[in-house]
């Protein structure tokens, strides 16, 4: 079978300068991720049964290898930190152990702090309207999360016919389970 | 975990989590009334709050682990905390992982929490419950009817771990096993383990259709009359993204396991999107 062109290709963009290697970056993403990266063979079994890789611009074989390097611009920039939804179909065929999940957790979360431009910013927009609906009800409120999302991206009517049809089978409350004791939530969300 | 039904139930700690809370009840409903007949008496714990979900952890690890911990301080001691979504199941899993080898994670608990973490808490998945029932003697003594129905089992992303949490209990084939034992068959087919999605139904429902088409479509062309769901999660993304003409109808778990006990309501299968009741009329298991 041949390969396409495009598996073979790396991604467009400025070429690798390996002169910016930042071995700092590497160590930090390793305290925060709680996994040793550095034992990736490059193997590619992760982006081989990778569910999602036919939408990532690098493979998660590739974002091992730039964090291994130091590569920070190019690990905090790719959009298969926001891509990756966490499945751990990786980190049971990495044959090396590493949570590689928990590697992306720590990208996603060292990009918002080092305020890296978001190349999928619905899916940020996602997460933070999840949190913003814990924060206020200590659960998720999905008609609210949904209603917010929307509102924010000025798009009230993609899945319109979805919310519809949710809402006729009764799947979308439309007050919220709430907590009692919001403080101790509120307490979390304080930085 | 097999006290007869005239015993007192054994009382557990129950995580309902907020989607069986909301979206799916019927699957909450099913899976306490399924518990009840068992003489397991599920105990929501007081208050409990959201474990985080996948946006906690994908983008502030404190607040995710913040989150989990509240739950597990609610937990009463000297009883199992028994989760219904393999999600938050993680989640807990995973502060617990945190708290048993970080004195920082330990302190701050005890801090926000006001107590010491309980090493003993055993966060345990309701398939554990049901994989330990003698079903073949219920049905024996007519305790459950056998249900017949040829099943395509789904487990999505619930039977990956990373390596620290890789379970010493092993959730593959447990609803092969327990739904075998109630007369149901099951398929083998390629897509039980592929991933539904999960958020990504939000943002970018490009990705998402395509991946629920082909799990449903591989189910059919395997021969299933319907997919039988771990998850509510998942349960929910295959019904709302699907777009094929005539899908075939999604249980969840717990939802079989009330019908094989002759417990199963109406209102739950008139809630699901795609309609399973006209499979069940036919099959002479209408609830």
């Amino acid at each position: 079978m041949e390969r396409s062109e495009a598996a073979m290709t790396p991604p467009k963009g400025p070429p690798i300068r390996l002169s910016a290697l930042d071995p700092q970056f590497s160590r930090e993403i390793k305290r925060l991720a709680g996994t040793d990266f550095h034992a990736c063979l490059q193997c590619r079994s992760c982006s081989g049964g990778c569910p999602f890789s036919d939408h990532m611009d690098y493979m998660p074989n590739g974002v091992m290898r730039l964090v291994q390097l130091g590569l920070k611009q190019e690990a905090l920039s790719c959009n298969t930190i926001w891509i990756c939804v966490g499945c751990h179909t990786c980190s049971i065929q990495c044959p090396m152990a590493i949570d590689i999940p928990g590697v992306m957790d720590a990208l996603r979360e060292r990009a918002l702090a080092e305020r890296v431009a978001v190349i999928e910013p619905d899916i940020l927009a996602f997460h933070r309207e999840v949190l913003h609906s814990i924060a206020r009800y200590g659960r998720t409120h999905k008609l609210e999360i949904m209603l917010r999302y929307k509102l924010k991206r000025r798009d009230l009517f993609s899945d319109l016919d979805v919310g519809l049809r949710m809402l006729a089978k009764r799947k979308l409350d439309l007050t919220p389970s709430r907590i009692e004791q919001i403080a101790e939530i509120q307490k979390v969300f304080r930085p | 975990m097999t006290a007869a039904g005239r015993a007192a139930p054994i009382e557990v700690s129950y995580f309902p989590g907020c989607s069986l809370a909301t979206t799916a009840k019927e699957n909450n409903q099913s899976l306490i009334e399924s518990c009840a007949r068992l003489g397991i008496r599920l105990v929501e714990i007081p208050d409990w709050n959201c474990c985080g979900s996948s946006s906690a952890h994908s983008i502030d690890h404190r607040i995710a682990f913040d989150l989990a911990c509240r739950n597990l301080a609610l937990a009463p001691a000297g009883r199992p905390l028994v989760t219904a979504c393999p999600s938050c199941t993680l989640r807990l899993k995973h502060a617990q992982h945190l708290l048993r080898h970080d004195a920082g994670a330990r302190g701050r608990y005890e801090t926000l929490w006001g107590r010491p973490y309980d090493p003993d808490l055993h966060v345990r998945h309701f398939f554990g419950l049901m994989v330990e029932i003698d079903w073949r003697s219920r049905i024996g003594n007519g305790d459950v009817v056998p249900l017949d129905l040829t099943f395509a089992p789904y487990y999505g992303c619930m039977l990956n771990r990373p390596a620290a949490l890789r379970p010493s209990t092993d959730h593959h084939g447990v609803m092969e096993r327990v739904l075998g034992d109630l007369g149901m068959r099951s398929v083998l087919w390629a897509s039980s383990t592929q991933c539904c999605g999960t958020f990504l139904t939000v943002a970018r429902p490009d990705i998402v259709t395509p991946k629920v088409n082909a799990i449903l479509q591989n189910a059919a062309d395997s021969g299933a009359e319907c997919v039988v769901t771990a998850c509510a999660m998942c349960h929910m993304n295959l019904e709302v993204r699907c777009t094929l003409k005539a899908p075939i109808p999604i249980f969840h778990f717990s939802e079989l396991i009330a019908l094989a006990f002759g417990s199963a309501r109406r209102d739950w299968f008139s809630r699901h999107l795609i309609d399973p009741r006209p499979l069940l009329s036919r099959k002479g298991l209408a609830a």
